[in-house]
């Protein structure tokens, strides 16, 4: 809960003396108040104020790292519920999970299965960032051989267990990685905590319902643990998204630091079996506040729309998104097909790529830098024009790599098309539909 | 100390619009809450799942589509298999032929395809245009005519036409206008506040506030529906407050994430099970944006979001 200018300055030493640059402690509280200053620029403010302060001001929902070097990520630290108020800053991350109840074969396909995903979008990586080890007691195979072998895939992992003695043995094959331990519940939550603090990994909280979670979360925050994550799989789907929500919702609106962890949904336990509904269900909880989703398997056929539909809501409202500019060939296009234009704005550039894709005509399509933005916007603030195309055409020397002098541009830039033919001279400047849709037809006919 | 919840249920709910007739009729809308939020508020009306078939039959559509349609060789055999299926709660016929850029069919045979599907079914009618909006001026205003009495939605009216295809549909025949905007919530207020000015009665009118397939602009759309739903709950903005409708199939199934085969792509596995995904998945991500109906076309797709619908509310 933000604390207002007046708060600060109730604490503050109310000396007036400048030393912190602000000529009045008024002052100086406002500033620190819109998150302008640090309260450490004032010498005199007392230990306890401070404290006091940093409580107040602390995030609705805390940062949780897992992982290390290139595969620790970020979860939580979100300030809103709706993407369009402020940008979402932590992607939800997808795991696929396995579990000593398999048999060895199960183990190894799935293993042998996760690598396969590996390709790029829009300048990310995209690939299964996480694997979880589910723990039966029953189960046939060794549970701490089986993390063993997880952890040689390289991704970060989440153990679900809930025996302490089997966590500590899997943690003391793993723990440099920085896993995630799944399990603590109301009962066997201080032993969990004794394992996890050791190993110094995170924690996650698990429990029937919400009434168990909250209890536990306070619990282990008064054991001095706040490095924690929330399983908020209950025993129905209904139940489970009720739970997400409201654990987001307490924190974020209703300032219940209590509730400030990140989430994870296990979609394996929701829907087993069944891949469509765990696809399904893994859309909806990205769309609203799963920080970590397990799923059975995710093969190319989940991760294609997964991937796409986060990428999708992960962005920043005020920005948008762009692909970089070049010259992208498609249906086999070669130097000697003909080019087409448009700007850098991503939604542009996959509606015209995917309707080029359809027409299945050879071509090359050349994305200029526009600053992102869409046909007319660009032009209207002269990042598409005559001068624009002609600069991008000599930095990237286009005429030295495509022989073809034919260039396509787009239908609602027609008044381009004079000064473009001025500006490359040898080229046929040809005018495009104003909709992408209807491309296909247009090239089929030429 | 248990976990006490505030509640979400807001003081304005969406209104409610009832398509078809009889015992088939359903009605899209009626929340006072957030998309699922039934622990805030019992939601309701559950959201509603569509199956589109279109004038072409089964001519475009991919093999995975075409197998669950063996043996029919009509219009009107597509329509009664469409249906049967699983979870389906209504038809969407899109006259897709009618695009003067691609088949260019005629009224005429257009308008007696609509009758022949609509002819052999009794579960309420969602009837679709080609997305040229200057054909669809004609061609929807005819559709209206054509399934007088149906109570069906005529899928839609935009600001280039919303005069000739909201005064025949919401006027003339009394049918639910579907007022189509692009991603923004500006344009779709005021496409309501333009066809309410007409004459249409606002309990008449069914939003599609624009639709995306999940990795292709889909940012927009989710804003977009958040957004909406926001003002129409929260700030108890009449005009915002229509149920909205969206149509994933028709966008879904042109991605090349679901066109392209497995030969061309190997390491991308069944075609089948590719496209179904990218539907559901879009499909998921509309209802738990705000969609009060989703209209799709694989089976599975069908079954496997009535059945998310049917756990979550």
């Amino acid at each position: 809960m933000a604390l207002k200018g007046l708060d600060i300055f109730k604490l503050s030493p109310k000396k007036n003396c400048k030393e912190c640059g602000s000529p009045t402690c008024m002052a100086f509280s406002m500033k620190v108040a819109q998150g302008a200053v640090d309260v450490n620029a004032c010498p005199y403010f007392s230990e306890e104020a401070k404290a006091q302060l940093s409580e107040a001001t602390a995030p609705p929902m805390k940062t949780v790292k897992i992982g290390t070097g290139s595969e620790e990520f970020a979860l939580g630290g979100e300030t809103v519920m709706e993407r369009h108020e402020k940008t979402f800053v932590s992607k939800t991350r997808y795991a696929v999970t396995l579990c000593n109840c398999m048999d060895d074969a199960t183990i190894d396909a799935k293993l042998a299965d996760i690598p396969k995903i590996e390709y790029e979008r829009i300048g990310e990586r995209m690939y299964v960032e996480m694997i979880y080890v589910n723990y039966k007691a029953d189960g046939q195979t060794d549970y701490v051989e089986l993390v063993k072998k997880a952890a040689a895939l390289g991704r970060t992992m989440i153990l679900g267990c809930d025996d302490a003695e089997t966590a500590k043995a899997a943690l003391a094959v793993c723990k440099d990685s920085k896993p995630v331990l799944n399990g603590a519940t109301s009962k066997n939550y201080e032993a969990m905590n004794a394992v996890a603090k050791e190993a110094g990994v995170v924690l996650g909280v698990c429990g029937a319902d919400m009434n168990e979670i909250y209890d536990t979360i306070k619990a282990l925050e008064g054991l001095g643990n706040k490095d924690l994550i929330v399983d908020t799989t209950a025993a129905t789907i209904k139940e489970t998204f009720a739970n997400t929500v409201q654990l987001r919702r307490a924190a974020i609106k209703d300032g219940d630091r209590t509730c400030g962890y990140p989430s994870i949904v296990n979609l394996a336990k929701l829907a087993k079996g069944d891949m469509h509904l765990q696809s399904a269900l893994a859309a909806v909880f990205t769309v609203q506040y799963g920080s970590i989703v397990v799923m059975e398997e995710l093969t190319y056929a989940e991760a294609l729309p997964l991937f796409g539909l986060r990428q999708n809501i992960f962005t920043d409202p005020q920005k948008p998104m762009r692909v970089d500019p070049g010259v992208y060939s498609i249906n086999g296009g070669d130097e000697n097909s003909i080019c087409l234009t448009t700007v850098d704005f991503a939604l542009t550039y996959f509606l015209v790529s995917g309707e080029l894709e359809r027409s299945g005509v050879p071509c090359n399509l050349i994305i200029s830098d526009a600053g992102g933005l869409s046909v007319l916007t660009a032009w209207a603030a002269g990042k598409l024009s005559a001068s624009t195309i002609e600069k991008f055409w000599k930095e990237q020397d286009i005429e030295g790599k495509i022989k073809s002098r034919k260039l396509v541009i787009p239908g609602k830039v027609a008044v381009l098309k004079g000064e473009i033919e001025a500006k490359l001279p040898g080229w046929e400047i040809i005018i495009a539909p104003t909709e992408a849709a209807q491309l296909v037809k247009f090239l089929k006919d030429m | 100390m248990p976990f006490t919840a505030k509640s979400g249920k807001f003081n304005a709910s969406i209104k409610t619009v009832t398509i078809g007739t009889g015992d088939k009729a359903i009605t899209l809308g009626g929340e006072n809450v957030l998309p699922f939020y039934s622990f805030d508020a019992p939601i309701e009306n559950a959201p509603k799942v569509g199956i589109e078939i279109t004038d072409f039959g089964l001519e475009n559509e991919p093999d995975c589509i075409k197998k669950y349609y063996e043996g029919c060789t009509t219009l009107t055999d597509m329509a009664k298999k469409a249906a049967s299926f699983e979870g389906v709660d209504f038809l969407s016929f899109r006259m897709e032929g009618g695009d003067p850029n691609g088949a260019n069919k005629s009224t005429e045979e257009l308008i007696a395809a609509l009758k022949e599907v609509a002819d052999a079914v009794d579960i309420p009618l969602v009837v679709a245009g080609s997305k040229n909006a200057e054909r669809d001026s004609e061609l929807l205003s005819k559709a209206a005519e054509a399934v007088q009495g149906r109570n069906a939605i005529i899928l839609a009216a935009k600001e280039e036409n919303y005069k000739t295809v909201g005064a025949a549909a919401g006027l003339a025949y009394g049918q639910i206008v579907g007022a189509e905007s692009s991603v923004d919530i500006n344009l779709a207020k005021q496409l309501n506040v333009l066809l309410t000015q007409l004459g249409v009665n606002a309990s008449s009118i069914a939003m599609n506030v624009g639709t995306a397939t999940a990795g292709y602009g889909y940012e927009y759309v989710a804003s977009t529906m958040q957004r909406v739903k926001a003002a129409a709950l929260s700030q108890n903005d009449a005009q915002l407050q229509m149920p909205i409708i969206t149509p994933v199939a028709s966008e879904t199934w042109g991605v090349k994430e679901s066109v392209t085969s497995q030969e061309d792509i190997p390491e991308w596995g069944d075609q089948e099970r590719r496209g179904v995904d990218m539907e559901v998945q879009t499909a998921a991500a509309d209802l738990a944006c705000g969609s009060n109906a989703v209209i799709l076309k694989h089976p599975t797709s069908i079954a496997t979001i009535s059945k998310m619908i049917k756990e979550l509310v």
